[in-house]
């Protein structure tokens, strides 16, 4: 009988990392078809569709605008992004609860994405799970509806950390609401180090043009 | 609850590290996993214990470092209190996270024959 001994062996690997190559993997997709690539996240029924639907309603293009579009279940989602103009495929993640690189890569692979400027994910509603996974974004995007409260930023810090951009959505209820525009202010500062947010609302084209000026201004230097 | 799907990674990564030794057997498991990462420690646990039966870690203990968060300066280095906002007060740089966001394999122990 030999002895058996013990060994500790330091790995300091991040367990993600196949995630993350095949992230860069998409990343690198995307550069070479000159795509800008937004990943959408946000609570569900937070309006990611709505502003999407009038995101194309705005544009001077919008056949320059795909997404992808991520759900437990049905692909509602992509359908109401085909009828508003935008190439659309949808990812049905069954139980999963977020997008990773893998579901993104595939998806790719069965999606014509010749001569689109601009690749939407928009991500399963979640303000949790999605924050983790990196897609091969250029950016991230999270949609925060007015109607969730004003502490959302200060519960999902997170998500918000991850943030490019908030789109503080249906912005046309604030007036019905007892919520504070300074108050979600004050809660994404605390969250996010560079904040910046853009009010829109999908329902009355409220902030769009604002918000299509953000994704062209980023583009260019993408 | 992806902490199932970090899990499924965890285990794979594992495997790597064994086979490189000659395929030991693992023992135990040191992740770091920081506040601001997005996993939960406690269903990450759960998720370890149910997922591992039948793999290379089915024999192995995991133990779960916590890593709080913290934010400096990018600038000055000046640490940003907790719950502040996450700007330098010194010269309004935006603050840059210095640890927190971990999800990290750090160590595995295992038995050689």
């Amino acid at each position: 009988m030999c002895d058996s001994n013990l060994i500790p062996v330091a790995v300091e690997h991040r367990i993600l990392a196949n995630n993350d190559r095949t992230a860069a993997h998409n990343r690198e997709h995307f550069a070479a078809q000159g795509i800008f690539c937004v990943n959408l996240m946000g609570s569900p029924g937070a309006g990611k569709t709505a502003v999407l639907e009038a995101t194309a309603r705005a544009a001077r293009n919008p056949r320059a605008f795909a997404a992808l579009a991520g759900d437990l279940a049905t692909d509602n989602d992509a359908r109401r992004l085909a009828n508003a103009g935008i190439r659309s495929k949808s990812i049905t993640t069954g139980q999963a609860c977020h997008l990773d690189a893998g579901m993104v890569h595939h998806a790719l692979h069965h999606f014509d994405t010749k001569d689109v400027e601009y690749l939407f994910i928009e991500n399963v509603g979640n303000l949790v799970c999605p924050a983790v996974y990196d897609l091969g974004q250029n950016l991230n995007v999270v949609a925060l509806s007015v109607t969730e409260g004003e502490d959302k930023p200060l519960k999902y810090p997170t998500m918000f950390m991850k943030a490019d951009l908030v789109l503080l959505t249906k912005i046309d209820l604030l007036v019905h609401l007892d919520v504070h525009l300074t108050a979600i202010q004050d809660a994404v500062a605390r969250v996010m180090p560079n904040p910046r947010i853009i009010a829109v609302s999908a329902r009355e084209g409220i902030g769009i043009d604002k918000w299509c000026e953000w994704l062209a201004s980023h583009q260019v230097f993408a | 609850m992806h902490e199932y799907s970090i899990i499924q990674s965890l285990v794979d990564s594992v495997e790597v590290v064994a086979a490189q030794h000659d395929g030991a057997t693992v023992h135990h498991l040191y992740v770091r996993i920081g506040d601001l990462a997005g996993v939960d420690r406690t269903l990450l646990q759960t998720a370890y214990d149910t997922f591992r039966e039948g793999t290379i870690c089915e024999g192995a203990e995991m133990t779960i470092e916590r890593v709080e968060p913290r934010w400096e300066c990018g600038r000055c280095h000046i640490e940003i209190p907790r719950g502040a906002v996450l700007r330098c007060c010194e010269c309004n740089e935006p603050a840059r996270l210095a640890a927190g966001d971990e999800i990290i394999l750090q160590r595995v122990e295992m038995e050689v024959a």
